[in-house]
C-alpha cells in the first residue's frame, strides 16, 4: 500500500518559532528550562497573560496565536533583566519580545499613544513630533558657538550624537547645555549634526517597528559618511546601544562611547576643574541600556566620586540588577496604556528605592530619565526633597 | 447689476444659529460698498417665526415640509432657483455642516465663484479668509456676480446681526422636491452627559497636550476645587478620552463662560470659534507660538503637568 | 462595490509657514507637505468598508513631493489600486481645477461611492468633494462619521454641533465628505509599505485642462498680527499658578 505523503503548512506559530532559532543565539530557545525566573523578575511580569517564560511555552505547544490576541506584550519595556537572568543565555529580549511587537505592529495592533510616536519618527525624525529644523535651537545662545557639520563644514575630532529628548525636551536641553559646557571647558573639537540628525531609531526598534529603525539608521548613515570625525560619543545609552551594537550590522559602524566612557579618559584633566563642591547624598539609577545591555558601570560612578563633597550610596537594586524606569521598548509611548493596566509606574518604584536610601540626589545617565523620574517625584509624598540630575549637569555645576 | 446680499440663514430644531447673525453682519457691511440691500433667505417648514429678529431689510421665506430640517438636495434646488431669479451681487453661506453642503453644488452647477473661509469684510469689499489653521490669511478681490461666500464665526458678534424689529417676509413659491437622492431618517441624541457644558461658568478645558487618558485626573482634580466643570478639544474626545458631551468645538458644543482655561490646547480655529463668547480666556501651553495666546486674555508656557498641579494645590490651602 | 478616494497633500502646519516674495502665495522652500488629516480618515474609512463588504478601493492623488509615499501606505493599508494625476500644478491649482479635470477619469472608473475628506487646511474655494459631486451628477454629504452600505444606498452619520447627528440615507452613486472615520486612521509599519513599494505600481494619468475658474484672486496673504496677545503669566510653575490664584480672587471665581 503506498501511503500519500501527508502535506503539512506551517503554522503562524511554527514560523514563528522556526525564525526565532534563526536569530543570533536563537537557538538557545531550544533550551529553555521553564525555570520561570524570567516571568518572576519581570517588571511587569504578574501582569502580563503571557510572561517571557509562558510565550516559550505557548511557541513549543504550537499556540503561539494565543498570545497575539492580548495586548500585554506592550508591557514589556525590554529592560533586559529577564535575558540577564535566564540560566539560558537566552536572548528573549532582544529575539522574542522585539519580533512579537513586531508581529503585532504588522498586524495594525499598536496602541494609539505608540502609533503616534511612531508616525512622528517617521514623518520628523523625532517622536516627539517636532520640526527637525529646530532640532539645534537648544544650541542657540552657547558660546563658544557649537559647530553644526552642515553648515560650518569642517572636520571635527568628535561627533556628539544628541538624540531625541535632549534637542526638544525642555527639561532634557539642560542636559544636552551641560555636556557642551563640559566639552567646551575641555578644549575637545566636537560638533553636532543639528537638523541633519534622526532619532537613533533604537527604542522605535524594540517597540516592533523594525522597518522604521532601518530607514532612520540608513539616513543617518548617509548624513554620517558626509563628514570628518574620529568617534562618537552620545548622552544616550539608547543612541549608543544602537550605534554600537545594531548600526554596523547595516554597514555602519563608527567608534561609539557613552559620554561617561569618554570623559573618564579626560579624567586627569577634568579632576582639577571640579572646584565647587556639592555637598550631597548621591544616589545612581544604572540605565539598562548603559548598565545591564552594555556594562558600563564604573565610569558613572567614577566621574561622580570625583565631585567634592559627594557622597555615593547604592540602591537595593543596582549595576546589573537595577530597576528599570520603564522607558524602554516603548514604555515611553505607552505610559497611559501601562498605567491603565498596572496603576503603577517602574519609575515610582524605583523612586521609592532612592528614598530609602536617605539621598538627595538621584544621578541619572539617560534622556528619558529625568522627565521620568521628576514626574514619578511629584506622585511620591516622601519623595519630596529629591532631586534628579544626570551626572553631566552635576559635573557642570561642579566646574562653576 | 443688483447690489443686494442675500443671507442663507441657518437653524436647526427650531433654533436659528448664530452664524446666521455673523452673516447677517457681515453682509451688512458688504452691502454699505455695493449699495445694496441685505436680504436673508429661510427655508423651513412652519418656520416664519424665526424670521423675527433678523438684521435684513428683507426675508424670503419657503416653505415646503422636506425643509422642516436641512436637506443639502433640497436647499441647492431651492437656492439655485432664487439665485437665478433674482442675481444678487453676493450670497453667504455659513461655513458650516449646513452651508458648505450647499454652496459647492450651486457653485458648479451655475458656474458661480465661490470663496470659502471668510472671517470679515475689508476695505473695498475684499474677503479676509483664513487658511491653514488660522496661520495664514488671505485678501481676496470680492468675484464676479453673483459671488458665494463661506463664513467662519470671529470677527462678528452675533448680537450685531439681530434686531429688534422683524424685517418684512415675503414667501416665495417652492418647486417640487420628489425625486431626492438624500432623505432624513431620524436624527441621534448625544449621549446625555452629565453636565450640559454650555451652561457652565468655569471650564477646565484639556487639549491635545494632556497626553493620554490618565493624566485628565490632573485636570479632574483642580476642576474640583475650584468648583469647575472638565471639557476638551476635538482629539481628546476622538481618542475616546472623555465623552462627545464634553467635546467644545465646532462638531461639540458652544460655550460662553466667565473662564475658560484652555490647558494643553494650540488654538485651532475649529475649537476657537467656540470659545469666543468666554469673558476670560487662560491658556496653557509650552509653545509660545500657540495660536491660542492670540485670543486669551492670560497666558503661560510653564508645563501643565508642573503648573496644574501646583495650582490646584495652592487653591486647596488657600481655601483651608 | 467601487470605492474611489481623492486624497491630497496639504501645508504641514507642524512647520512655520512663510510667504513667499510675489505675497500671493505660500514660500515653499521650507515647505513640508502632509496628507489631509480628513482625507486619511477618508482612506481608513474606505478600508472599513473593504473589510466589511469587499469592496474595490482606488486612491488617487495629484503629483507632488511625497505622492508616492503616500500612496503605497494606502495600499499597506489595504488599498487596491493606486493612480497619480501629472499636470501642472505650480501654476497654481484650486478645487475648481481639479474637480473639473478630475470628474471625466473619476467617470470612467465607474465609482459606486466617493470618500474624500470634507475639508483641508489651504482650502479657499470651497471643499472638493461637493464640486465632484455636482461635476459628475451624484448627491453629496459632508460632515460624516459613520458609513453603512445598504445594498444600493448609504446610510451615513451626519455630524451637527452639539454632538447631535443626523441619520441621513444617500442613493448610490454619491461623494461623501469625511469628518472622522468609524475608527482613528490604522498604524502601518513601514516594512509593508516598503513591501508594497516592490509589488504594487502606480498608474499614472494626465489632469489636463486645469482652469481655475470658480475660485477667488488672491490679492494678498499674510500672517495675522497677534492682535491682543495674552497678558503672559511666569513660566515658572509655582510663580504662575500664584499669579492664577489671584486673577481668580479678582475674578471673584474663587
Amino acid at each position: 500500500m503506498v501511503m500519500a505523503e501527508i502535506t503539512h503548512t506551517p503554522s503562524f506559530s511554527e514560523t514563528f518559532l522556526t525564525n526565532l532559532y534563526k536569530v543570533e543565539n536563537g537557538e538557545r530557545f531550544r533550551t529553555c528550562l521553564q525555570c520561570g525566573s524570567c516571568s518572576g523578575v519581570c517588571p511587569f511580569g504578574y501582569l502580563m497573560d503571557y510572561p517571557p517564560g509562558r510565550m516559550i511555552a505557548g511557541l513549543r505547544a504550537d499556540e503561539f496565536d494565543l498570545v497575539m490576541n492580548t495586548d500585554t506584550v506592550w508591557m514589556c519595556v525590554s529592560c533586559y533583566a529577564c535575558a540577564q537572568i535566564c540560566p539560558s543565555k537566552i536572548p528573549i529580549t532582544a529575539a522574542l519580545m522585539t519580533r512579537t511587537k513586531e508581529e503585532l505592529v504588522l498586524a495594525g495592533n499598536v496602541p494609539s499613544e505608540l502609533q503616534n510616536a511612531l508616525e512622528n519618527s517617521q514623518r520628523y525624525g523625532n517622536p516627539l513630533g517636532e520640526s527637525p529644523r529646530k532640532r539645534a535651537d537648544w544650541a542657540t545662545g552657547i558660546q563658544p558657538q557649537i559647530t553644526i557639520l552642515g553648515r560650518d563644514r569642517r572636520p571635527v575630532d568628535v561627533l556628539w550624537f544628541v538624540g531625541d529628548y535632549p534637542s526638544y525636551h525642555p527639561r532634557v536641553q539642560l542636559v544636552a547645555k551641560s555636556l557642551a559646557k563640559i566639552l567646551n571647558a575641555l578644549g575637545i573639537n566636537f560638533g553636532i549634526l543639528g537638523p541633519e540628525e534622526n532619532s537613533d531609531g533604537d527604542t522605535q526598534r524594540l517597540a516592533g517597528e523594525r522597518g522604521l529603525f532601518e530607514m532612520l539608521a540608513e539616513k543617518n548613515g548617509r548624513i554620517f559618511s558626509r563628514y570628518q570625525f574620529k568617534k562618537i560619543i552620545t548622552s544616550d545609552p539608547h543612541a549608543y546601544n544602537a550605534l554600537k551594537n545594531e548600526y554596523p550590522a547595516l554597514g555602519i559602524s563608527y567608534p561609539v562611547q557613552h559620554y561617561t566612557q569618554f570623559l573618564v579618559e579626560y579624567f586627569d584633566q577634568l579632576k582639577p576643574m571640579l572646584t565647587k563642591e556639592i555637598s550631597a547624598v548621591v544616589t545612581y539609577h544604572d540605565p539598562c541600556y548603559l548598565g545591564r545591555a552594555n556594562g558600563v558601570f564604573d565610569e558613572p560612578r567614577m566621574l561622580l566620586e570625583a565631585i567634592p563633597g559627594i557622597k555615593l550610596v547604592e540602591m537595593a537594586h543596582n549595576h546589573g540588577s537595577s530597576l528599570c524606569c520603564g522607558g524602554g521598548g516603548g514604555g515611553m509611548w505607552l505610559d497611559g496604556f501601562q498605567w491603565e493596566k498596572a496603576h503603577a509606574r517602574l519609575s515610582e518604584w524605583r523612586v521609592h528605592e532612592a528614598v530609602a536610601t536617605g539621598a538627595n540626589i538621584l544621578a541619572v545617565a539617560c534622556p528619558y530619565e529625568p522627565p521620568r523620574f521628576e514626574d514619578a517625584i511629584k506622585m511620591i509624598q516622601p519623595a519630596g526633597q529629591v532631586v534628579v540630575k544626570d551626572i553631566i549637569e552635576l559635573l557642570a555645576e561642579a566646574i562653576g | 447689476m443688483n447690489p443686494d446680499i442675500f443671507v442663507t440663514i441657518e437653524h436647526l430644531r427650531g433654533k436659528v444659529s448664530d452664524i446666521s447673525y455673523v452673516m447677517l453682519a457681515a453682509a451688512r457691511e458688504l452691502a454699505k460698498s455695493t449699495g445694496g440691500k441685505v436680504l436673508a433667505i429661510l427655508l423651513g417648514h412652519d418656520a416664519q417665526n424665526l424670521a423675527g429678529n433678523l438684521y435684513a431689510d428683507q426675508v424670503l421665506y419657503a416653505d415646503h415640509a422636506t425643509l422642516a430640517d436641512f436637506n443639502p438636495e433640497a436647499y441647492q434646488k431651492i437656492l439655485v432657483g432664487i439665485i437665478n431669479e433674482y442675481k444678487p451681487r453676493a450670497v453667504f453661506f455659513g461655513h458650516t455642516t449646513i452651508g458648505m453642503d450647499a454652496v459647492g453644488g450651486i457653485s458648479a452647477q451655475l458656474g458661480l465663484p465661490l470663496v470659502s473661509s471668510v472671517r470679515s469684510i475689508g476695505a473695498d469689499s475684499k474677503l479676509i479668509s483664513q487658511i491653514c489653521g488660522g496661520k495664514i490669511m488671505a485678501e481676496c478681490e470680492l468675484p464676479e456676480s453673483t459671488a458665494l461666500i463661506t463664513m467662519v464665526p470671529g470677527d462678528y458678534k452675533p448680537e450685531l446681526g439681530q434686531s429688534i424689529q422683524s424685517p418684512p417676509v415675503s414667501s416665495i413659491p417652492v418647486q417640487a422636491l420628489d425625486g431626492l437622492r438624500i432623505t432624513l431618517k431620524q436624527y441621534i441624541e448625544p449621549e446625555t452627559g452629565d453636565v450640559d457644558i454650555s451652561k457652565e461658568p468655569l471650564l477646565i478645558a484639556v487639549g491635545r497636550g494632556i497626553q493620554n487618558q490618565d493624566n485628565i485626573s490632573l485636570a479632574e482634580e483642580l476642576a474640583q476645587e475650584i468648583g469647575g466643570v472638565v471639557c476638551a478639544s476635538r482629539p481628546v474626545v476622538d481618542q475616546g478620552w472623555l465623552p462627545s458631551s464634553r467635546l467644545v468645538g465646532k462638531s461639540g458644543s458652544t460655550v460662553k463662560p466667565k473662564v475658560y482655561l484652555a490647558i494643553g490646547i494650540s488654538g485651532a480655529p475649529e475649537h476657537v470659534e467656540a470659545i469666543t463668547g468666554s469673558d476670560v480666556i487662560i491658556a496653557i501651553n509650552t509653545d509660545p507660538a500657540a495660536p491660542i495666546f492670540n485670543i486669551a486674555k492670560y497666558g503661560t508656557t510653564a508645563d501643565l503637568f508642573d503648573l496644574v498641579p501646583a495650582l490646584t494645590d495652592q487653591i486647596r490651602n488657600n481655601k483651608g | 462595490m467601487n470605492i474611489i478616494v481623492p486624497v491630497k497633500l496639504v501645508p504641514d502646519l507642524v512647520e512655520e509657514l512663510s510667504i513667499d516674495a510675489s505675497g500671493t502665495n505660500l514660500d515653499t522652500a521650507w515647505l513640508r507637505l502632509i496628507i489631509n488629516e480628513f482625507d486619511d480618515h477618508a482612506i481608513e474609512q474606505s478600508i472599513l468598508l473593504k473589510e466589511r463588504t469587499g469592496a474595490h478601493v482606488t486612491v488617487l492623488s495629484t503629483n507632488v513631493e511625497g505622492v508616492d509615499d503616500l500612496l503605497f501606505t494606502a495600499a499597506a493599508k489595504g488599498a487596491d489600486r493606486l493612480i497619480k494625476f501629472n499636470g501642472d500644478f505650480d501654476s497654481g491649482v484650486n478645487n475648481h481645477a481639479l474637480a473639473r479635470a478630475m470628474a471625466n477619469i473619476l467617470k470612467d472608473l465607474n465609482p459606486d461611492l466617493i470618500l474624500t475628506g470634507v475639508q483641508a487646511n489651504n482650502d479657499l474655494d470651497g471643499s472638493i468633494g461637493p464640486l465632484l459631486a455636482e461635476y459628475l451628477g451624484m448627491p453629496y454629504v459632508g460632515y460624516v462619521s459613520g458609513v453603512n452600505v445598504l445594498g444600493n444606498i448609504v446610510s451615513v452619520r451626519k455630524e451637527y454641533p452639539g454632538g447631535l447627528i443626523g441619520e441621513m440615507e444617500v442613493t448610490l452613486p454619491a461623494v461623501l465628505g469625511i469628518q472622522a472615520a468609524e475608527q482613528p486612521p490604522r498604524y502601518v509599519a513601514i516594512s509593508k509599505v516598503r513591501q508594497m513599494m516592490k509589488t504594487i505600481n502606480i498608474d499614472e494619468q494626465d489632469l489636463t485642462g486645469l482652469d481655475t475658474l470658480g475660485g477667488p484672486i488672491v490679492k494678498r496673504l499674510f500672517q495675522p498680527e497677534a492682535s491682543g496677545r495674552a497678558m503672559m503669566l511666569s513660566e515658572n510653575a509655582e510663580e504662575a499658578a500664584r499669579q492664577m490664584v489671584a486673577i481668580f480672587k479678582e475674578l471673584g471665581t474663587l
